[in-house]
C-alpha cells in the first residue's frame, strides 16, 4: 500500500512540476510578445544577435547542407536506378531538402551552435546576478536579452534554410551529373517541374517556427537557471535536448498540416 | 526613507526573514551585519523589489513597493544604485559600456555627455584608462570599482552594497571603504551596506543593524553596538566561538 501511495505521490509531483514549467514558459512567451511590440526597439542588439545566429552559423549550415544533398543523391540514385527513374533524382533531392531536410537540419545545427550558447550565456548571467543588475537598473531583461534573440532566431532560420537547400541541391548536382552520369538537362528540368514555390514557402515557414523554438527554449532554460556552474551546464543540455525533440516532433505535425 | 515592516520570507520550508522590522535613515550609511547565510542579501533584495516578501511592507519614500506594478517599481528603482557581491558587470560589454548602460537606457543624453559622465564616475573610483577593457581582464577590486561607478552613474539617492569588500586584500578593502565613505559624503547618499568586515563596519557605518534568526536584534550607532549587552551581538562583534551562536 505504501509503495502505491509513493508511486502516486511521485507521479503527482512530476505532473505538477511539468504543469508549473509549462505555465512559466507560457508566461515568458506572453511577456516576449508584449515586449517585442513595445518601443523603443533594441535594433543594435537585434542586429548583433542576427549576426550571431545567422552569419556565424553559415559555415556549419553550408557543410551539413552540402553533404546531406550529396548523400541523398547517392542513396536515391541507387533506389531509382532499379526502375530506371534516375532522371527524378534531382527533383526528389530538391523536394526533400526544401520541404524537410533543409529546415530540420538547419534548425538542429543552429540549436547545437546558437541555442546552447543562448542558454549558457543567459544562465551565466542569471547565476552571476547580471540579470538582477538589469532589474536594478530598471532595464527589463526580457526586452534586453530575450526579445532580440527570439527575433534573430525567427528571421535568420529561413535565410539559413535557403542557403542549406541551395547548397544541398548543388551538392546533389555535383554528385548526380558528373559522378553518377545523370543527364544534366533532365536533372535541372525535373527540379523546376516538380518543385513548386509553395514547397519552398512552407519550408521557410517551418524554418521560422523552428527558429522560434530553438531561441525561445534556449532563452527560457538560461533565464530560469539556478544552482551555479552545475545549473548552467544542466540548462544548456536541457535547452539542446528539449529544442531538438520539439523541432523533430513539430516537423511531423507541420508537414502533416502543410503538404 | 526605507522602512521594512513585519517582513516574512521563506524559501520552500526554510524561514529566512521572520517578522523583520528595519528603518533606514536618509543620508546615512546603515551597515547590516549577521551570520553567513542568515538572509542579509535576501533583505537587501527586498529593499529594491528583486524579491517580494511573503507578507509585510517595504516602504520607499512613503510608497509600498510590494504593491507596485512593474512600471511604478521601475520608476522607484531609478532612485537606487546597487553594487553586487561579484560586481555583476555585463560580460559582453567593456568597462565604458557597462558604466554607460543605465544612461543609454534611461536618458536622452548625447554620446559626448555620456562620455563625460562615465569618465567622471570612473575618475571618482580611481580608474582611468580602462574604458576599453572587458570585465574578464579586470581584477576583483577593479570590478568592484567599476560596479560602484555604474551604481553611481545615474546619481541615485540610495545605494545598496552587497558585501563590497568580500574577497579583497586589506589594502583594496580600505580603498573600497574609503570610496563608499567619500561617495556617501559627496552625494549625500543613503547607503545600505552588507558587510562581515569588522573594520569596514565601524569605519563607514553611521548605523549598524544586526540580523539574527530572521529579525533585527540590534540597531544603533557603532558605539552603541560596541557597548551592546546583547550576547549575540557581543559574540558576533568579538568573533568568539563561545556564546549563544553555535557554528561548530
Amino acid at each position: 500500500m505504501g509503495r502505491v501511495i509513493a508511486f502516486f505521490d511521485r507521479f503527482g509531483r512530476s505532473i505538477f512540476s511539468a504543469l508549473e514549467e509549462m505555465g512559466s514558459m507560457l508566461l515568458l512567451f506572453l511577456s516576449v510578445v508584449a515586449w517585442a511590440g513595445r518601443p523603443p526597439f533594441k535594433t543594435r542588439l537585434i542586429i548583433k544577435q542576427m549576426e550571431f545566429v545567422g552569419v556565424k552559423s553559415i559555415f556549419v549550415v553550408v557543410l551539413t547542407g552540402l553533404f546531406t544533398g550529396m548523400v541523398m543523391t547517392l542513396q536515391i540514385y541507387y533506389g531509382f536506378r532499379m526502375f530506371s527513374a534516375e532522371a527524378l533524382v534531382g527533383s526528389t533531392v530538391a523536394l526533400g531538402m526544401a520541404r524537410e531536410l533543409g529546415p530540420v537540419l538547419t534548425a538542429l545545427m543552429v540549436t547545437a551552435r546558437a541555442g546552447s550558447a543562448m542558454a549558457a550565456e543567459l544562465g551565466t548571467m542569471r547565476v552571476t546576478e547580471q540579470i538582477d543588475a538589469l532589474y536594478v537598473m530598471a532595464a527589463n531583461p526580457v526586452k534586453t536579452l530575450i526579445v532580440p534573440r527570439v527575433i534573430a532566431g525567427i528571421t535568420m532560420l529561413p535565410v539559413l534554410t535557403v542557403v542549406s537547400v541551395f547548397v544541398g541541391v548543388l551538392g546533389g548536382y555535383f554528385v548526380g551529373v558528373p559522378i553518377l552520369d545523370i543527364n544534366k538537362g533532365m536533372f535541372i528540368k525535373n527540379i523546376t517541374t516538380y518543385v513548386s514555390l509553395s514547397d519552398i514557402y512552407n519550408g521557410l515557414i517551418k524554418a521560422a517556427f523552428f527558429g522560434f523554438i530553438l531561441s525561445f527554449v534556449g532563452c527560457y532554460k538560461g533565464f530560469t537557471t539556478t544552482g551555479g556552474a552545475e545549473g548552467v551546464g544542466k540548462s544548456t543540455t536541457e535547452a539542446v535536448v528539449v529544442a531538438a525533440i520539439t523541432i523533430l516532433l513539430s516537423a511531423y505535425f507541420l508537414t502533416a498540416l502543410m503538404f | 526613507m526605507i522602512q521594512l515592516v513585519d517582513i516574512h520570507k521563506s524559501f520552500k520550508n526554510q524561514k529566512v526573514l521572520d517578522g523583520l522590522h528595519l528603518e533606514v535613515e536618509g543620508g546615512k550609511t546603515t551597515v547590516i551585519i549577521g551570520l553567513s547565510g542568515g538572509g542579509k542579501s535576501v533583505l537587501l533584495k527586498h529593499m529594491i523589489g528583486l524579491l517580494k516578501p511573503d507578507s509585510g511592507s517595504v516602504i520607499v519614500d512613503g510608497e509600498d513597493i510590494t504593491k507596485m506594478n512593474d512600471r511604478d517599481l521601475n520608476e522607484t528603482r531609478k532612485k537606487f544604485g546597487m553594487l553586487f557581491q561579484e560586481a555583476a558587470l555585463f560580460d559582453s560589454m567593456n568597462v565604458f559600456e557597462n558604466v554607460a548602460f543605465p544612461l543609454r537606457e534611461h536618458t536622452k543624453m548625447t554620446e559626448s555627455q555620456i562620455g563625460d559622465r562615465v569618465q567622471s564616475r570612473l575618475q571618482d573610483v580611481g580608474l582611468v584608462g580602462v574604458e576599453e577593457k572587458m570585465p574578464s581582464e579586470l581584477s576583483g577590486g577593479m570590478k568592484k570599482r567599476v560596479g560602484l561607478a555604474r551604481a553611481l552613474v545615474m546619481e541615485p539617492r540610495i545605494v545598496l552594497f552587497d558585501e563590497p569588500t568580500t574577497g579583497l586584500d586589506p589594502i583594496m578593502t580600505e580603498a573600497i571603504d574609503r570610496l563608499i565613505y567619500e561617495s556617501q559624503k559627496k552625494y549625500n547618499l543613503t547607503c545600505v551596506v552588507i558587510s562581515h568586515d569588522l573594520k569596514s563596519i565601524f569605519d563607514i557605518g553611521h548605523r549598524i543593524a544586526m540580523l539574527y534568526d530572521g529579525k533585527i536584534i540590534g540597531y544603533g550607532t557603532p558605539d552603541e553596538m560596541k557597548n551592546s549587552e546583547n550576547p549575540v551581538i557581543r559574540q558576533f562583534l568579538t568573533g568568539s566561538l563561545e556564546g549563544p551562536i553555535s557554528v561548530v
